[in-house]
């Protein structure tokens, strides 16, 4: 623990610490542009400059100098002053200064910094530099000429995205940013280079013009675009949902956020359902509330009465069907639309256990059925850390594109039971081995060979058996009895009256032909489709509500946003139901609902992770059947019905995913 | 008194005799490497010490004491890798080019001693791009040594192994700075690293390295085949040695000539360059260490000792004593804005200062040119040259600035003249 001396405070800074975090510590801003705490030191900004001694006479870097014992530090001095201010009025002379038509203003680096390190007005009377556009996809909006060349978006690809696609060319003032021959930066985390981005050279390309962050009201919400359960920030201006930003949680997204994630917002204003529909002679019509609740009430469910959640939806209204089940008598509950009927009654073999800033630390991972890059984004992002840090990573699943070193052991889940002897033994001498099986390997039964292979592979103080869900409700819906042991299978084989599908729209309905089915939902996708009634919901981002992630991470989301027309958030329509049907499900405010809940599933009343309990012993002979896996998601950017509905998502899915070439409207 | 014959270190600087193997052993090269090697890696570093050898690169560091900083032994099986400069880019100079196409076999010889006085597992030589013949001659004599078993496995009988590699560059005069040339040889953009850590510490390929220069490395088998106290024989006190220097510009005969350290400029012009053009009267200023040092005004550098000291004192510097030198006819804004435009083309366009700051400089270089500016600008300017230097990755930065400083310093009245002839000009258009 070295100390140092920072405008005469003496500190004690950690070791290994730099200059610019002893600063931080002493509390002392130092300006930057370049330095980035979750991205390497490049040190090219030269914004940081403080005076050190001993050293040579002239200002140093702080970002990329280590604080060593007895140094004296002066961030105050005039010759910092004269630094900054130096540095500064360079950044300025080829920076466009049109901050009144540039989109990052008000929230730009530079020109706050300016403000508060720059010299009043500018001496450079030459031209300023014009650099040619660039294209970087659809998401990433480009004005290179207010490029000041921190690599931060450089930096970024490289290393937490690990593609190789943007990079400098030439030198010297001609220096320019680009990606690879300029193809649109095709990965699932492209749009965070535009947070990184200190000024207005990469900015967002859907949200251009669109508002000043100023007028925008800010939410604390949750991403539900996948069981990552990302922290993100909501930003609304009346009605509309603007743009979703990242927020920092180091246990969760850091703060990155998924390309589907943020740009799938504009979906929340498409192919909504306002009205209530009710299908008379096979053709849906316009109805009111209450005949609506009558034709339910018309059907008399009395027990035959069962309920699918889709995969956005929060746990108050899981809760709340589930209460309206119980008071009919029904606990026909199911959340795995697809059909899937893994073994829910634990809910820690359901879990991701390792937590996420855990996997990091993992020495040798196996990947089973998943492609961790479509599934979960973020989480590709730690296991690409954790290979950086020396694990080895083996995939059982039909090739991808990994991040990072990796290697392909075959595509069907009897690999489990009869591992490679060298594979074997490197789980073997690993200490922190881990397991992770996906989606597509729970569909494929590679459940019970993966957590006896993890039992196999049991550490002291560390648990390496993880599940990756794909859907944000999934944990929230296990911990709540969305299970059936047959899975889906089982709740059609019980022919009930009446299915309540909450925002369910990946159901087979086909099985479901002799039952009433009421769609509770937001979006026109293929649940309403198939619904005979169709009662409008919330999205996320209209109503509060808890959502756990895949870690079984209790996360809670505020209310953004108002729903548009006769949408109504869940819980009040099945509360309304509930009054229709004639029982009691013993709450009249979404408080009430709430405590009812966690009198329940006390686990959803804290935040943070919940105590699932240990794992089962994994059932004898568990090598058991072998199936050939498959991915769940086929297009990265339409999983759900929100992304679906986006133009911004769809575009992504033509250009990116499928490869179509987009003309601009002018052309 | 100057450098008698027997005491020069390059006895085949000018390409008389043959460059090959067999010519530059009967010169005395690879004589008995053996028993240099044998003298033990610490007794050659301490002998480099004493012979007060400084980097003749330009930055002027004491070559043995570079060394010492390469670690004794591998605490985690690292190599250790010794890097030669031959990335001759500064313009004026034109030392290490002769010395690789008339000589390699010195280099290379000075390859082998240095690299094992550091423990180095090899030797990188990184040769500017643009010389072609010069790169295919030094291939060749490094083939040659391989064949004789000079280098290579038990390198010239001495039981260490040591590799030399020849690598060309693509002609970028920043790979001439030694963490830009770890960057480049690593096959990566030639950008210069941040210090620290230092190459001696984590270079090339992340271990341990140390940069030399091309005539550094070869003037070591000498050294040490005719002791510290000759080389430091010549010279004033902490300059010691021979020295390369290159004469250039309004001379009568420019030339390449290997002379003792601290000789007198009118004393090595004189004797080697057969005088100033038109006369000493006729010198108007000297660049006396290649384009980065600032220029010295004629009767100041007249009498000094070209060394790096007495440059220093004159607010100059040896650099690798490319001496430029330019009578009265030359036009002397327009030359430093030419060596502004270099900058400004070679900046490589990492660090914010540099990158601005040597295209700001070379505009306003060019409008004093013309005097096409406000006598104001020129404090301006200066004060931009200081806001770029020290405040950079690299030294080229400092580079940069350092010979506008010189300008400015020294033809301050020329530069007023211009701007208020090309005022007046203007004004009485205007009328």
């Amino acid at each position: 623990m070295p100390k140092v001396t920072v405008d005469g405070q003496e500190i004690e800074v950690p070791d290994g610490a730099t200059v610019l975090q002893a600063c931080e510590l002493a509390g002392k801003e130092i300006p930057r542009f370049c330095y980035h705490e979750r991205l390497s030191i490049a040190g090219n900004c030269r914004m940081c400059l403080v005076e050190v001694k001993p050293g040579p006479p002239k200002p140093q870097a702080s970002c990329a100098l280590p604080a060593t014992e007895g140094q004296e530090i002066r961030t105050d001095s005039q010759m910092v002053k004269t630094a900054r201010e130096g540095v500064m009025e360079f950044l300025l002379i080829n920076h466009p200064l049109d901050c009144p038509i540039c989109d990052q203003g008000g929230e730009c680096d530079l020109q706050d910094q300016a403000v508060a390190y720059g010299r009043g007005g500018s001496r450079y009377h030459e031209n300023k530099r014009a650099v040619t556009e660039k294209y970087m996809g659809p998401l990433i909006k480009t004005i290179m000429t207010r490029c000041i060349h921190c690599t931060r978006c450089v930096r970024f690809s490289e290393e937490v995205a690990g593609v190789d696609e943007i990079g400098a060319l030439y030198r010297g003032e001609d220096m320019q940013i680009t990606t690879y021959l300029e193809q649109a930066a095709q990965h699932e985390l492209s749009a965070n280079v535009i947070d990184l981005c200190p000024v207005g050279a990469l900015t967002s390309r859907p949200y251009a013009f669109e508002a000043r962050p100023w007028e925008l009201k800010k939410t604390l919400s949750i991403d539900v675009s996948d069981a990552v359960g990302a922290n993100i920030r909501l930003d609304s201006r009346g009605r509309e949902v603007m743009r979703a930003l990242p927020r920092i949680n180091d246990d969760v997204n850091e703060e990155w956020l998924s390309d589907k994630g943020r740009y799938m917002v504009d979906g929340l204003t498409r192919r909504r359902l306002d009205k209530v529909w009710i299908r008379k002679r096979g053709k849906l019509q316009q109805a009111t509330w209450e005949e609506a609740f009558k034709a339910i009430a018309r059907a008399k469910p009395g027990k035959s009465i069962a309920a699918i959640a889709g995969d956005l939806v929060d746990c108050e209204t899981m809760f709340a069907a589930r209460k309206l089940l119980g008071a009919m008598g029904s606990g026909l509950l199911e959340g795995r639309q697809t059909g899937m009927d893994y073994p829910a009654d634990n809910l820690a073999a359901m879990a991701f256990n390792s937590t996420f800033a855990g996997i990091e630390t993992a020495d040798a991972i196996l990947i089973v059925g998943s492609q961790v890059r479509h599934e979960a984004a973020l989480v590709n992002v730690r296991l690409r850390k954790a290979a950086r840090r020396g694990a080895k990573v083996f995939v059982v699943g039909p090739q991808w594109e990994t991040t990072y070193p990796a290697e392909f052991l075959g595509e069907d889940v009897s690999v489990l039971g009869n591992l490679p002897a060298e594979v074997a033994e490197v789980f073997d001498k690993a200490e922190r081995p881990a397991v992770i099986v996906g989606a597509g390997g729970l569909a494929a039964g590679a459940f019970e060979p993966a957590l006896a292979l993890a039992q196999g592979w049991s550490r002291e103080g560390w648990n390496g058996f993880n599940v990756l869900h794909t859907a944000a409700a999934r944990m929230g819906g296990l911990m709540l009895g969305y299970a059936q042991k047959g899975g889906m299978a089982e709740v059609a084989k019980a022919e009930p009256k009446v299915v309540l599908a909450l925002g369910a729209d990946e159901v087979d309905w086909s099985a479901f032909d002799k039952s009433l089915k009421v769609y509770i939902g937001h979006h026109g996708d293929k649940g309403a489709h198939a619904a005979d009634i169709i009662l409008p919901g919330a999205t996320y981002a209209e109503k509060d509500g808890t959502y756990v992630n895949t870690e079984g991470r209790v996360q809670f989301a505020e209310k953004a946003v108002f729903a548009p027309g006769d949408a109504r958030e869940d819980w009040t329509i099945l509360r309304a139901l509930a009054d229709a049907l004639g029982v009691e499900v013993g709450f009249d405010s979404f408080a009430e609902l709430q405590s009812a809940m966690i009198a329940e599933v006390p686990a959803l009343g804290v935040e943070g992770l919940a105590d699932l309990g240990p794992l089962p012993k994994a059932a004898k002979g568990g090598k058991g059947k072998g199936g050939t896996i498959s991915y769940p998601v086929a297009d990265f950017y339409l999983t759900n019905p929100i992304a679906r509905a986006s133009a911004v998502m769809q575009r992504c899915s033509a250009e990116l995913a499928r490869g179509e070439e987009i003309l601009e409207a002018a052309e | 008194m100057s450098l008698a014959d027997k005491d020069r270190i390059f006895t085949n600087l000018y390409g008389f005799q043959d460059w090959g193997l067999k010519a530059a052993q009967a010169r005395g090269d690879w004589d008995d490497t053996k028993s240099l090697i044998a003298r033990g890696q610490d007794s050659i570093i301490e002998e480099i010490k004493a012979s007060g050898l400084r980097g003749r690169g330009g930055a002027g560091f004491p070559t043995g004491l570079k060394w010492s900083f390469m670690p004794k032994e591998s605490k985690d099986g690292r190599p250790s890798f010794l890097v030669i400069n031959a990335d001759e880019s500064e313009p004026g100079s034109c030392k290490d080019r002769e010395i690789i196409r008339h000589d390699p076999h010195k280099l290379i010889e000075g390859a082998l001693c240095a690299g094992f006085a550091m423990r180095a597992r090899a030797a990188y030589i990184y040769i500017r791009g643009e010389f072609i013949r010069e790169a295919e001659t030094l291939q060749a004599a490094i083939d040659e040594a391989y064949d004789a078993g000079l280098i290579g496995k038990n390198a010239s009988g001495s039981g260490y192994d040591f590799d030399v590699f020849m690598h060309r560059g693509a002609g970028a005069y920043i790979c001439g700075e030694e963490t830009a040339m770890i960057e480049s040889l690593e096959g990566k953009k030639g950008q210069p690293r941040l210090k620290p850590p230092f190459p001696a510490g984590a270079g090339l390929y992340g271990c341990p390295t140390t940069v030399n220069n091309v005539e550094s490395i070869a003037v070591v088998p000498t050294i040490l085949r005719r002791g510290a106290s000759w080389f430091s024989g010549f010279g004033r006190e902490n300059n010691a040695g021979t020295k390369l220097f290159q004469i250039s510009g309004h001379v009568e005969k420019p030339c390449v000539v290997e002379e003792a350290m601290s000789i007198p400029f009118r004393e090595l012009i004189e004797k080697h360059c057969g005088g100033i053009r038109g006369g000493w009267d006729n010198l108007l200023a000297v660049i006396p260490g290649g384009s980065s040092v600032p220029l010295v005004p004629a009767e100041q550098i007249m009498d000094a000792p070209m060394d790096f000291d007495g440059l220093k004192e004159l607010g100059s510097g040896l650099g690798t004593a490319g001496v430029i030198v330019m009578d009265k006819s030359t036009d002397v804004v327009r030359a430093i804005s030419r060596i502004s435009y270099f900058y400004k083309h070679e900046s490589c366009g990492q660090c914010t200062p540099c990158r601005e700051g040597t295209g700001w400089m070379w505009r306003v270089m060019e409008r004093l040119r013309t005097g096409d500016a406000a006598i104001e600008e020129i404090d301006m300017l200066h004060q931009v040259t200081k806001q770029v230097e020290g405040h950079t990755i690299c030294a080229l930065g400092d580079a940069a600035a350092w010979p506008i400083q010189g300008l400015i310093r020294h033809f301050r009245p020329e530069l007023e003249r211009r701007i208020e002839e090309h005022n007046a000009k203007f004004a009485e258009a205007a009328e």
